[in-house]
């Protein structure tokens, strides 16, 4: 499946030297130099041209969930190695590698309140292992779904993800189906599932929970596919359209309902969710 | 057409034929010699057979003379009727169906269908389906929901195709949707992995009640190739990849997943096409016996626990 390198960031010497990568970040969108400050007081998204910066599953979980009303859910589930899975690195080494960054694991979720609404909400995580899927991500979201479904209120879920875990072996391949079968129950419920696709989704989560959605959101041009565009270059042997896989051409082609910007995802939740059950409308 | 390892064995088979041929054209008593030879021939085909390794298992699953979706369909089924199309966008070559019996039960089967040549591969693109192909499949499924028909799925594929109409057609949607409403599908519904079921592309058509898998099949998160590329960044490292991943039916059945192993004919379903058959139809026979048995609610319940206790974690 899928994988993606980190975006190739054209550090210039001058930069380095002049500007301390603290202070200071340069926008992968206009170019401007920008204060850190700033970007992060505008959640991570450009004041000048309106790029959106990948931010981390913690810092979505402050921009859509009211203070202090988040109670994070299976914290303590942490990935095993059932193939004993070796390729340069074996896998339980990338795993405390990835760990050591402060993470457990490539999805966050819990309950909380949007806008005043109950929600459970899921939020993945690029920067541990790319936000691969694997059996906790999926084990996760199949918990975060039985909640949604017994508690009767909404599920949310942030997707930024490569695709399946392939350290996992079959078992990444099936969350696919684990997923997607818990989302069936929580649709026959009559449960709304809110669908986040933020830069990147791609891979076996864009081939199954996230495309779900009694609506899917899209984050502006954000990545989102099931091949990736190298293996679809090297396949096609041709270049690829501008704006392929962007979340503005999927809206073009009717697979995602909204590009929502960061800065209006909150309410735009919020109101949908308000109009889908009756309940919510106080 | 022959693997590597297969060399011996066709060598002793040329010579079996050989004889044959002189005793049927000069009217020689061969009798004997071609005993010998059948059995040194047996001998070896199930020592090289049952001690396969993961690449090699791969190439046996790809062999290019193994029976494909429509091979089974023709031997192990009566009374077969295609139908085509998603109903939208065009019929896709890459995913066949229809309606068909098996041994006096009816069933919907839907499978990924590969072409046997450049010109059959014109429309079958290599068994790579679009996501229509997958939208027909649905289609038919629900088509024997509404009967009351039991469902049968043959995966057979390296993958959804990766392309720009692909894409654009929302193949993940396409795939995603599947998978949610194979999982509350109102009827019996059994896959088997006739060759090669490589990543979401196979598992678009793989969430069912059982999952059957020919002896020499493989099913995987992603091919060997695909993997070694990213993880050993290059593709050179198949090999490795595929021992890594655990893809053999052998591996399935061990982690849990494959419910059942469909024995081959000795030598590969490539060297015996009827017997094939009539193995993945004696077990498909079974166990759709099975659940027929059982009520809509225990087999939707049965299918949901299925799929959710699939996966490996840990408790900090
Ligand atoms: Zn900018």
């Amino acid at each position: 499946m899928a994988w993606f390198r980190k975006d190739k960031k054209p550090l210039q010497a001058q930069d380095k030297r002049d500007l301390p990568a603290d202070v200071f970040e340069k926008c992968q969108g206009c170019g401007e130099i920008l204060y850190r400050e700033r970007i992060a007081q505008n959640l991570n998204v450009c004041p000048t041209c309106g790029h959106h910066l990948r931010i981390s599953a913690d810092a979505y979980l402050s921009i859509l969930i009211d203070g202090g009303t988040f109670v994070e859910h299976d914290a303590n589930l942490r990935a095993a190695d059932p193939l004993g899975f070796i390729d340069l690195k074996p896998y339980p080494d990338r795993l405390s590698a990835a760990e050591a960054k402060g993470k457990t694991e490539a999805l966050r979720s819990g309950t909380g309140r949007l806008d005043g609404i109950e929600v459970v909400i899921g939020v993945m995580d690029f920067a541990f292992i790319g936000g691969s899927m694997g059996s906790v991500v999926g084990e996760k979201i199949a918990r975060a779904a039985h909640v949604s479904l017994e508690r009767r209120i909404p599920l949310i879920i942030v997707s930024a993800s490569g695709g399946a875990r392939m350290q996992e072996g079959i078992y990444s391949l099936m969350q696919m189906a684990k997923t997607s079968t818990v989302l069936a129950r929580l649709h026959e419920a009559g449960v709304p599932f809110v669908s986040v696709l933020t830069h990147p989704t791609t891979g076996g989560v864009t081939a199954s929970f996230s495309m779900l959605g009694d609506v899917n959101l899209a984050e502006p041009e954000a990545l989102i596919g099931f091949a990736g565009p190298r293996v679809i270059e090297e396949t096609i042997k041709q270049e690829l359209p501008k704006g392929f896989q962007r979340a503005e051409f999927l809206l073009d082609h009717g697979m995602v309902d909204r590009v929502v910007d960061r800065r209006e995802l909150k309410q735009t939740i919020a109101l949908l969710l308000r109009h889908q059950f009756a309940g919510w409308t106080d | 057409m022959h693997l590597e390892f297969e060399r011996d064995i066709m060598e002793i088979q040329a010579q079996i034929d050989k004889l044959l041929d002189l005793a049927s054209r000069k009217g020689i008593d061969v009798s004997n010699e071609v005993v010998v030879l059948q059995g040194k021939l047996r001998e070896l085909k199930s020592q090289t057979y049952d001690n396969l390794s993961p690449i090699e298992q791969v190439q046996v699953a790809r062999h290019p003379k193994r029976p494909y979706t429509l091979d089974y369909v023709e031997r192990a089924f009566t009374d077969w009727i295609e139908l085509h199309g998603d109903r939208s966008f065009r019929d896709d070559g890459a995913m066949v169906g229809g309606w068909a019996r098996l041994r006096g039960r009816t069933v919907m089967i839907v499978g990924q269908q590969k072409g046997r040549n450049m010109k059959e591969n014109l429309s079958r693109n290599f068994g790579m389906p679009h996501p229509e192909g997958y939208r027909k499949a649905l289609r038919l499924m629900q088509q024997a929901e509404k009967f009351g028909r039991p469902v049968i799925t043959f995966i057979d594929t390296i993958g959804a195709y990766p392309g720009i109409g692909a894409e654009e057609r929302g193949i993940g949607q396409a795939i995603a949707f599947n998978l949610r409403e194979m999982s509350r599908l109102r009827v019996p519904i059994v896959s088997a992995v006739l060759g090669e079921g490589m990543s979401g592309g196979a598992l678009g058509i793989g969430v069912t009640d059982r999952i059957l898998m020919l002896e020499h099949s493989i099913y995987s998160v992603i091919s060997p190739e695909g993997c070694a590329a990213i993880l050993w960044r290059s593709a050179e490292h198949r090999e490795k990849a595929a021992t890594a991943l655990r893809l053999t039916a052998k591996d399935l059945f061990e982690q849990g997943v494959c419910d059942e192993i469909v024995p081959e004919p000795e030598g590969g379903a490539h060297t015996d096409w009827d017997l094939a058959a009539a193995n993945v139809g004696d077990a498909l026979d079974r166990v759709l016996g099975e659940l027929s048995a059982l009520s809509v609610d225990k087999l939707l319940e049965g299918r949901w626990a299925k799929y959710e206790a699939i996966g490996a974690w840990r408790e900090a």
